[in-house]
């Protein structure tokens, strides 16, 4: 391969390789910059995310790159937005709590922009070795990010539990694979739909184990009961923002890999899967619900609902059809942006405080700070789906593509979910707009209670998305409607 | 169909968030602007109402005032406003009681009233979007947007003891309704696609599709289990003396004067035009609720010691009324409802406004702690009277002729109802004149009360109108039913046809079978 064919290929990566030059550039220059200003590296983290989202403005060609490695159509954009979008939001709500706690390194920005490259890059393969090296990317890097403040003994459990059961789960889709191999003879994605016909159901008793198991490694990811049993405690013990970016991040990046290797590599063995489908759905979202109702921490409050949106997510999934994956996308992006603000709300009022993670701590939080109150109540409520959210339409969408596909039981089970979640999120919010007891009652003129440009833009621009994906859904509705297009 | 090339009804319907974007920007301590502002929307907002009340042309059954805009075009979704004569009722007493909410939160309100008058909008903007949405999504938007709004209310300026557990059941009760009803517009507006091949949340094009009986039977209750929670009715009311209770007196009165009326507009709206056979199937249902309604609420007033929770249960009372008149298929019956929603909307409004006034005097609302105020505030006294006439249905004024039509109405269908109903009458009497005549004749027993001031000009104010409306009603109901009557006779067309055709098929195993056929896929 001549170097001008490499230049060439590399259009399809693009926005992957600048974010990791930027990354590797920040761990350049953070051997350079004196302690107490690491901060500007974060500007730089900014600038490099911003620019690779410019990037997306170009309509992909939907060829593959790297003789069939990676491919870059709609679907991979509109995922990789959402990706760096809720990336942004990350960086930008990080600064002051990197500051407070200590942790300000060039590291931690630089292994969040892996992360993102690592995302993305699974979300445009087209080859089974790719997928698992983006799953690895990012995994790596994430189970860093977790262990990262290292004094807290938290964390460390957080991250040392992540690391051995990502491990397995790793091991679990490595393990799969090869028998997806063994069963077609290739692990890309177009030669083995080519070579499995998509005229019925295949029925291959290693393609059949292989994806068992390819599924079980994705759900671990996603943290779908019964896989689940790691992500209370590591959400808890990670650092708030990385949870955030936990939450959506590699709920995108792993639903948009699972829609390729079922929609593009097999289409015809994910028939076969949609009753389980069904049923890990149900049981997410209600477990997940169940759980958060008892949860007198919010931080793990909204690590169960994290779970029950998962199930909604799923939902779609089970959905099957043009409309349910474009359901999907749309609710993705919505979660991303409410789930991000959410935490972002918390984030600054640890910055605030002591701490920021009890239901206690936010109580009269409106007599603080109205804007951040406001924010958290349309975060909130838009997590429950009331309209006119982003959470609403999502939800609306999902359902509505699960009605269509006859799952009306399923959709049922589904609101019904969303009420015991209401309560929930209803709680934050009374708490939030109650006055505080005794001493802590602070006027809102308090200095501290300002907040810096960071939180501030990243907060309104979570806000911001949340209402207008709720108020004007149908933009973002095209353009998930047309990286649909490209599996079909 | 025509149309108008000035939007009234969106500007009608979000002239209050105007207002809420004018409030933002006024000094949180600059209470007086805040008031003036919220007023000069409210007032200007009726004066929209009243052109297009002057606007309206009865003789046309259809929509009228229609806007429509693509609003999600992809799945069918429109921006679609329009009103008939039965929610243009709805949507004027919306409109003439949002000034009033204004000045009768004058002074009640210490604390955060910024904050209060944006609530106060919001809410104003989710109920007449209600009224007049005619696309089902946008309905259901408009539906759930002004939860949060009255929730807020109740949690932030309620009475302090139970307030959370009041806004809280408020909340997750009605959720817990319209989320069934979400699923059945999904499946309704699937079956409607399938059948006619375009995809469209319309009001007006699903109601041209003919629906199977089994699929009506479900879809009735999905609808219906949303509406009933909101009227409420007699199994789902437990949620509204709570929540009457604790609210701030704004809060009470337009719960009581116009979200319950979303319930009984619901089942008006959808219920019985899309399910026209399901409604008769499930009438007899329908009535023994509503009967149950009327007569326990009306015992339950009898034991309260509290004055809110005694006109809540009135309320329920009032409310099964309606019920009652709607789903006796009868022009009559139906009519009654429509002008007993605005009755109930202007007497126990003006009722909850007279006991906030009694309670700012004297911060208690129990029927112990008052007697004999007629001494003292000899004013409010009289408005209180006039108002619980109102309510129990005196002639002359408005209770009486919406009560007589429905009596009326349900009588030509089966006399018995209307007996039972009518008891409900007798009853409101009992429970409403001993409850005055335990407030303000007598003695004074307390010596807190002999000093309490008589109303002020602007309480004077904003209760004349109401009471002018109360006699209106009662003396000239002509000029209302006028409006409403083609409208509610085209609503009922179809049930009335049905009702003809399913004489043989009120038997209980012909819904489970319906049912189960539905369930299974047949």
């Amino acid at each position: 391969m001549s170097t001008l064919t490499v230049l060439y290929e590399c259009q399809g990566i693009l926005p992957v390789l600048i974010l990791s030059v930027t990354g590797v550039v920040i761990l350049l220059l953070d051997a350079f910059s004196p302690l107490g200003r690491k901060g500007q590296l974060g500007a730089v983290a900014v600038t490099g995310t911003v620019c690779a989202l410019g990037t997306l403005a170009m309509t992909p060609s939907g060829a593959e790159f790297f003789s069939g490695m990676v491919v870059w159509d709609r679907f991979s954009v509109f995922l990789s937005a959402v990706l760096m979008a809720g990336a942004l939001l990350v960086f930008l709500v990080s600064f002051d709590s990197l500051r407070r706690s200590g942790m300000e390194c060039g590291e931690y920005y630089a292994l969040v922009l892996f992360a993102t490259a690592g995302m993305i890059l699974m979300v445009q393969a087209a080859h089974f070795i790719m997928l698992f090296l983006g799953l690895e990317i990012f995994s790596i890097a994430i189970y860093i990010l977790v262990g990262m403040p290292r004094h807290e003994k938290r964390a460390n459990e957080a991250a040392l539990k992540y690391v051995l059961l990502g491990g397995f789960a790793s091991g679990f889709l490595l393990y799969g694979l090869t028998f997806i191999y063994g069963a077609t003879g290739s692990l890309s994605m177009s030669i083995m739909a080519a070579h499995l016909g998509k005229a019925e159901k295949v029925f291959n008793s290693y393609l059949l184990f292989g994806s068992a198991l390819v599924v079980a490694g994705f759900a671990f990811k996603l943290a779908l009961v019964p896989f689940h049993l790691w992500t209370p405690d590591v959400y808890e013990g990670a650092p708030t923002p990385i949870t955030a970016y936990m939450a959506v991040g590699v709920k995108a990046a792993v639903l948009g890999a699972l829609v390729r290797t079922f929609w593009v590599a097999l289409p015809t063995v994910h028939p076969h899967w949609s009753a389980f489908f069904w049923a890990l759905a149900a049981v997410t979202m209600t477990v997940g619900n169940l759980m958060a109702l008892a949860q007198d921490s919010v931080k793990r409050m909204l690590a169960f609902s994290s779970i029950a949106h998962a199930g909604y997510l799923l939902v779609a999934v089970v959905a099957d059809s043009k409309e349910g994956l474009t359901a999907l996308l749309v609710y993705l992006l919505a979660y991303t942006v409410m789930n991000v603000g959410a935490f972002g709300v918390m984030v600054a009022v640890q910055n605030r405080q002591e701490s920021g993670e009890r239901l206690e701590d936010f109580r009269g939080l409106a007599g603080r700070s109205p804007f951040l109150a406001v924010l958290m109540a349309l975060f909130l409520f838009s997590l429950a789906g009331i309209p006119p959210t982003a959470g609403f339409v999502g939800k609306f969408m999902v359902f509505s593509a699960a009605v269509q596909s006859g799952y009306t039981w399923l959709v049922i089970l589904a609101v019904i979910n969303s009420v015991i979640a209401a309560y929930y999120y209803l709680r934050v919010v009374i708490v939030v707009y109650r006055p505080a007891e005794g001493a802590s009652a602070e006027g809102p003129a308090d200095g501290a209670s300002r907040l810096s440009a960071g939180e501030r833009g990243a907060l309104v621009g979570a806000g911001a998305l949340t209402a207008i994906v709720g108020i004007w859904p149908h933009v973002f509705w095209d353009l998930a409607r047309q990286a649909v297009h490209v599996l079909f | 169909m025509e149309s108008l090339s000035f939007p009234l009804l969106s500007f009608l319907v979000f002239l209050p968030l105007v207002g809420v974007l004018v409030l933002l920007f006024v000094d949180r301590e600059n209470e007086a602007v805040q008031r003036w502002t919220a007023l000069t929307v409210m007032g200007f907002g009726f004066v929209l109402a009243l052109f297009v009340y002057g606007g309206f042309d009865p003789e046309n059954v259809g929509f009228q005032f229609e806007e429509q805009y693509a609003w999600i075009p992809g799945l069918g979704i429109s921006y679609h406003l329009g009103v008939d004569g039965i929610s243009l009722l709805l949507v004027m007493l919306t409109a003439f009681l949002g000034p009033i909410c204004v000045l009768a939160c004058w002074t009640d309100i210490r604390s955060r009233l910024k904050e209060f008058l944006v609530c106060l909008l919001l809410l104003q903007t989710g109920m007449l979007g209600v009224f007049v949405s005619l696309d089902l999504v946008l309905f259901y938007v408009f539906w759930e947007v002004m939860l949060i709004p009255m929730a807020l209310l109740i949690l932030i300026w309620g009475h302090p003891a139970r307030r959370v557990y009041a806004a809280v059941k408020f909340f997750l009760y009605t959720m817990a309704g319209s989320v069934f009803m979400l699923v059945g517009i999904l499946v309704l507006y699937f079956y409607q696609a399938r059948t006619t091949g375009t995809l469209s949340f319309d009001l007006t094009n699903i109601a041209e599709v003919p629906l199977p009986f089994s699929l009506q039977l479900w879809l009735f209750l999905a609808f219906g289990v949303a509406f009933a929670i909101k009227v409420p009715m007699f199994p789902f009311h437990t949620w509204l003396p709570d929540a009457h209770t604790e609210a701030p007196t704004v809060g009470s009165v337009v719960l009581a004067a116009v979200l319950l009326k979303m319930g009984t507009y619901g089942f008006l709206r959808f219920n019985l035009p899309l399910f026209p056979e399901a409604s008769v199937f499930f009438m007899p249902v329908m009535i023994a609720l509503a009967l149950v309604g009327i007569i326990y609420g009306a015992f339950m007033c009898l034991v309260q010691k509290d004055l809110k929770r005694l006109i809540a249960f009135s309320s329920v009372s009032h409310l099964g009324f309606v019920i009652l008149g709607i789903f006796s298929f009868t022009v009559q019956g139906v009519q009654g409802g429509v002008l007993q929603m605005i009755n109930h909307g202007l007497s126990t409004g003006a009722l909850f406004l007279l006991v906030g006034m009694l309670y700012e005097r004297r911060h208690t609302r129990m029927i112990a702690d008052f007697g004999g105020l007629s001494t003292p505030v000899p004013a409010l006294t009289t408005f209180f009277m006039i108002a619980t006439l109102a309510s129990i249905g005196l002639p002359g004024l408005n209770g009486f002729v919406g009560e007589f039509l429905i009596l009326l109405g349900t009588f030509h269908v089966k006399p018995v109802w209307a007996v039972l109903g009518a008891t409900g009458v007798i009853l409101a009497a009992w429970y409403m004149l001993w409850m005055v005549q335990r407030v303000f004749y007598g003695r004074v027993v307390h010596e807190e009360n002999r000093g309490l001031l008589d109303l002020a000009p602007r309480e004077i104010g904003l209760l004349v109108p109401v009471v002018v409306m109360m006699v209106w009603i009662g003396v000239a109901p002509t000029t209302f039913l006028e409006k409403s009557e083609p409208a509610v006779a085209h609503t009922l067309r179809r049930v009335q046809e049905s009702v003809q055709t399913a004489q043989g098929r009120n038997a209980p195993w012909a819904m489970a079978c319906a049912a189960w056929d539905h369930l299974t896929g047949k």
